[in-house]
């Protein structure tokens, strides 16, 4: 076991080396940068043998991982926020071409007004996009959810491209001790193969073309089914991962005290750990509270949530992105998810930690207070520290 | 063509086989360009503005039209110097 104490962005470099990543297509961004420097490090020192393409764009960086998955390499690159937006025809593309790209992805703040803090709408505003999306919460679980998700995306049933993200700073530039696994141990874990749909000159064939009203819908279905297979695959890849390596995450969405809880928070990238540490402080006050993690946010556990609620008298979410119009994001899913449940909690959104603003642990201890007194026709939403005028903050007290 | 039943027949991705000169894809055409070759002084003109490769060169050079990928556009009956292609209505 090699200890290397590194960034959340180093994690992702390192694990994009250990997979042996044949093609890396990058832009710079901050706060992503450092992970395609170190990278690009890697490949000047000889430790790491990869096409490293320098590109005008995020754009023309996802175009160049997908042509580069057409040839049957296995891919990777790195963006943020804008150049996320930037990406986002082609992510669809990555997807419907079945190229399983794996990306890292530094959630940060999108503008206006320009920041470069922490804030979960970059990523959240391509859920559709049929990619497979990991938060993570650690910079160990970041080196270890990039393996993870190359064995997912490429595995023969699946072949969809996943995301990895971390949050800005937080992790992105926050030093850690990790493990970094033996190169032997990662090859036996994710072996290069060669992808079944190659670009061939011996048998030309077209990717991506032209398709009729006859046709399409049965296209997009597959990509919908291998996104709920990916369900099962995901859980197996990382229990497999624990065996191998000594580390899981509890698959789409691990849970925290939640056996015998009155009321679980639901969170998600790094305001989970704080979280736990709450949970343990008000469980020696005897208030039965839990949480849980939205590890894999993409496909979305549905069942699980459903079962939570079953148990629960509420729930709350902690949302870092909204939808302008509706709710915060996470919140309007698990919601919907929630319709199967035997019997509705009571739900709670709770905006905040927006734009890099730090969510605490006294933070996280009041939103739960708040939630262990919900009742229904309470208020379903509230930006959390919002710095309100003084009439309103009197009107709600 | 390969045609499909079901999704379950389907490459995992959307991959066509055949090359699309191959695939007709004229069925919005309102209206054909019919090439009478009696003027035709084999400039080509009508080849290279073509914006879909509907025109393709016979083996004696003379231009033809391939109605199997012509959307009708007209820009060949427009550029002929020699006013050898008038469209005809079809619908």
């Amino acid at each position: 076991m090699t200890k290397v104490v590194m960034t959340g962005n180093y994690a992702q470099s390192y694990a994009s080396k250990l997979a042996r990543a044949q093609v890396v297509a990058a832009y710079p961004i901050t706060p992503q940068t450092s992970i395609v420097e170190k990278i690009a490090d890697f490949v000047a020192s000889g430790e790491m043998e990869t096409q490293y393409i320098k590109v005008e764009s995020e754009h023309s960086a996802m175009q160049a991982c997908i042509s580069a998955a057409a040839l049957g390499a296995r891919s990777y690159t790195a963006t943020s926020s804008q150049g996320l937006l930037l990406m986002h025809e082609l992510l669809f593309w990555a997807a419907g071409q079945r190229a399983p790209i794996v990306m890292g992805i530094i959630n940060r703040a999108v503008a206006p007004p320009w920041s470069i803090w922490t804030d979960h709408t970059d990523s959240m505003a391509q859920r559709d996009t049929g990619w497979i999306q990991y938060y993570c919460e650690s910079n160990q679980e970041v080196l270890d959810t990039v393996l993870q998700a190359y064995k997912v995306a490429e595995n023969p049933e699946i072949r969809l491209p996943a995301m990895v993200m971390e949050d800005a700073f937080y992790l992105s530039h926050t030093i850690e001790a990790v493990d970094v696994p033996p190169q032997g141990d990662v090859d036996a874990y994710i072996p290069l193969k060669r992808s079944p749909w190659l670009l061939d000159l011996e048998k030309p064939t077209r990717m991506g073309s032209f398709m009729g009203p006859d046709i399409y819908m049965e296209y997009r279905y597959l990509v919908a089914k291998a996104m709920e297979d990916s369900k099962k695959v995901i859980v197996e890849a990382d229990e497999e991962y624990g065996r191998r390596f000594g580390r899981s995450y509890g698959g789409l969405l691990p849970t925290y005290r939640c056996d015998d809880a009155d009321v679980v928070l639901l969170t998600i990238g790094t305001a989970s750990c704080t979280a736990m540490e709450v949970v343990d402080e008000l469980r020696k006050e005897g208030k039965k509270v839990g949480l849980a993690r939205m590890r894999v946010f993409r496909p979305f556990p549905g069942e699980e949530i459903a079962k939570l609620a079953s148990s629960v008298r509420a729930i709350g979410v902690v949302d870092r992105s909204w939808g302008f119009g509706h709710r915060g994001t996470m919140f309007t899913e698990v919601a919907g998810s929630i319709y199967r449940a035997k019997s509705r909690p009571l739900m709670k959104d709770y905006i905040t930690g927006v734009g890099g603003r730090d969510i605490t642990p006294q933070v996280l201890r009041d939103i739960y207070l708040d939630l262990l007194k919900a009742r229904e026709g309470g208020d379903e939403m509230e930006w959390w520290g919002l710095r309100r005028p003084e009439k309103e903050v009197n009107r709600n007290a | 063509m390969k045609t499909y039943k079901t999704y379950a027949d389907l490459p995992g991705a959307p991959i066509a086989d055949v090359p699309t000169q191959e695939e007709s894809t004229a069925g919005w055409r309102t209206s054909r360009p019919v090439l009478d070759p009696k003027n035709c002084s084999k400039c080509y003109i009508c080849w290279k503005f073509c914006p879909d490769t509907a025109i393709s060169v016979n083996d004696e050079g003379w231009p033809t039209i391939r109605y199997e990928h012509c959307k009708g556009c007209g820009i060949c009956a427009a550029e002929c110097p020699k006013e050898c292609i008038v469209m005809e209505r079809e619908v």
